[in-house]
C-alpha cells in the first residue's frame, strides 16, 4: 500500500542549517549534510532543503551543498528557495537533487511551471503555495507569506496542476509556527480536487496533528521543521503511532 | 569491476552515480557501443518520457545494442519501460526485451502519478531481493506501468497489482528508484553488482 510520507524541512542559510537543533548526538547540528543523513537513517521518507537567503551569491554554495547531500543521502530530497529559471533547476538537478520547489517565481510567471515540467518532467517539479485566510477567502501569498496576491489558493492549486506541477507543497501561514495543528479543511479541499499529491505544511505540534492531516486533511505527506529538529517528536515514534492508528507508513 | 551507465537523454543520473559511489563501485557514463559491450555490468537508468528517449536511443543505435547485451543489465524506471515491447506513452515502440506492454494508470479514486514509498513483494525468481524481506518498501514515481506477467519478479499494488521488478536471463529491471530507496535500494544495487 502506498504510504503517507513524513518530511522534515531544513532551512538553509549560507550553506548552514538555521533555527538550530538539539540533536546532541550530531557532531555538527548546523551541517545540513549530517542532519539530512541523520534523518534519512531515522525514518524520514524524504527531505526538503529550503534556502532562506536565496541570493545569487549563495547559489554556488547551494549547488555545492546539494552535491554533498546527494552523495550522503539515500532517500529523495527536494531543494527550494529563490528558484526562478530553467538554469537554476538544471544546476540543482545535475548536482543530485531529486526535485525542486518553486514558489514566488511561479506566481510571478506561471508559464515557468509549464517550461520546467516540459524540460525536466513533472515528477521533479513541486509548486509551493503559501496561503493565508483574509476576509473570508484563502489567498496565495508570496515572499515567505509577507505579500498577498489577488489569486485564490483553490484556483491556483488547480492551475499549477494543469500547468504540470508534480506535487503541491501547501503551507498555511495561519497555522505555521502555531503548533496548533495543520490547516486540515483547506488541505482537504485542495487534495480532493487534485490528482497530484499534496504535501501539507504549517502547524504541526503533536502526533495527533499528523493523524488529522492524513485523515481529515487528506494530505499525502506531512512536513514539519522545528518539532523534529528539537526532538519534540521523533520521526520513528511518530510513524509507529500513525501506523497503529491505521495510517499506512513505511516502518 | 567495470560498470557502464548508459548515457542518453532521459533525466539526470547524478543520484545513480552517487548510489554507486556509496557502494564504492567504479563506473563510466557512456553511449559508446564498444565501452558498453566491454563492461561487466550495464546500468540503464532514466527519468523521462518514452518517445523522446527512444528517438535518441535509435539515433545512437543503442536500441540495437541493448537487447543483444550478454552481461547483467539493470534498467530502472523509464529504462525498464523502454526494455518492454511498447509504451502507451505517446504510442512508442520500445526494445522488446520483456514481452509486455506499458500502459497508463487509470483511476478516479487514486492519484496519478503514483508517487511515494510503496511495498513490493518478491514474485517467482528474484535475484536482486536476496537477503531482503519478502516485502520491502521502495520509492516510486510513475504514471505508466507494466502489468504482472511471466517475467515479473516483484509485485507492487497501486490501483491494481503491477510489475515492480522484471527479470529475464541477464536482464533485470525495476520500476522504482533503487538509488533513492534507502537501505533496501542500496541492497538491490549491491545484489546486482554481486551477480
Amino acid at each position: 500500500m502506498l504510504t503517507k510520507r513524513i518530511i522534515p524541512c531544513l532551512d538553509i542559510k549560507e550553506g548552514r542549517t538555521v533555527k538550530g537543533t538539539n540533536f546532541v548526538d550530531l557532531r555538527d547540528a548546523g551541517d545540513p549534510v549530517e542532519l539530512g543523513a541523520f534523518y534519512a537513517e531515522n525514518g524520514a521518507d524524504e527531505l526538503v532543503f529550503l534556502d532562506i537567503t536565496a541570493t545569487i551569491d549563495n547559489r554556488k554554495t547551494l549547488v555545492e551543498l546539494v552535491r554533498q547531500v546527494a552523495r550522503q543521502v539515500n532517500i529523495p530530497f527536494t531543494v527550494g528557495g529563490g528558484i526562478g529559471s530553467i538554469e537554476d533547476v538544471s544546476a540543482l538537478l545535475n548536482a543530485g537533487a531529486d526535485k525542486v520547489s518553486i514558489n514566488s517565481s511561479a506566481v510571478r510567471r506561471p508559464g515557468l511551471i509549464d517550461e520546467l515540467a516540459l524540460q525536466f518532467g513533472s515528477q521533479c517539479i513541486i509548486v509551493a503555495i503559501d496561503t493565508r485566510f483574509v476576509d473570508g477567502v484563502d489567498w496565495v501569498h508570496t515572499h515567505g507569506g509577507r505579500n498577498i496576491t489577488a489569486i485564490k489558493t483553490i484556483e491556483w492549486a488547480k492551475e499549477v496542476e494543469q500547468r504540470g506541477a508534480g506535487e503541491i507543497l501547501l503551507t498555511s501561514m495561519d497555522t505555521d509556527g502555531t503548533k496548533a495543528g495543520f490547516a486540515n479543511q483547506l488541505t482537504a479541499e485542495i487534495s480532493t480536487n487534485a490528482s497530484i499529491p499534496i504535501i501539507a505544511s504549517g502547524g504541526a505540534g503533536t502526533m495527533e496533528d499528523f493523524y488529522d492531516i492524513f485523515t481529515l486533511g487528506k494530505a499525502d505527506a506531512g512536513l514539519a521543521a522545528s518539532i523534529f529538529h528539537f526532538k519534540e517528536i521523533e520521526i520513528n515514534a511518530l510513524k509507529n503511532y500513525l501506523a497503529k492508528k491505521g495510517i499506512p507508513m513505511r516502518i | 569491476m567495470n560498470i557502464a551507465i548508459i548515457k542518453y537523454n532521459a533525466g539526470n543520473v547524478a543520484s545513480v552515480m552517487y548510489a554507486l559511489d556509496r557502494i564504492g563501485a567504479k563506473y563510466t557514463w557512456t553511449d559508446d557501443e564498444k565501452v558498453i559491450q566491454a563492461a561487466d555490468k550495464v546500468i540503464f537508468p532514466g527519468v523521462g518520457e518514452a518517445s523522446t528517449a527512444m528517438a535518441y536511443l535509435k539515433e545512437k543505435k543503442l536500441d540495437q545494442l541493448i537487447p543483444t547485451l550478454k552481461q547483467p543489465v539493470l534498467a530502472t524506471c523509464i529504462g525498464m519501460q523502454l526494455l518492454c515491447k511498447h509504451s502507451e506513452e505517446n504510442n512508442t515502440d520500445c526494445m522488446g526485451v520483456f514481452d509486455v506492454n506499458i500502459i497508463r494508470f487509470q483511476s478516479t479514486a487514486l492519484k496519478i502519478p503514483h508517487i511515494g514509498w510503496n511495498s513490493i513483494k518478491a514474485h517467482g525468481e528474484n535475484d536482486l531481493m536476496k537477503g531482503l524481506n519478502e516485502t520491502e518498501f521502495v520509492y516510486f514515481v510513475h504514471s505508466f506501468y507494466a502489468p504482472v506477467y511471466q517475467d515479473t519478479s516483484a509485485i507492487c499494488n497501486y490501483i491494481q497489482p503491477f510489475s515492480a521488478m522484471l527479470q529475464k536471463d541477464n536482464f533485470f529491471a525495476a520500476q522504482f528508484h533503487a538509488e533513492i530507496s534507502g537501505k533496501v535500494g542500496q541492497k538491490i544495487i549491491q545484489n546486482f553488482l554481486d551477480l
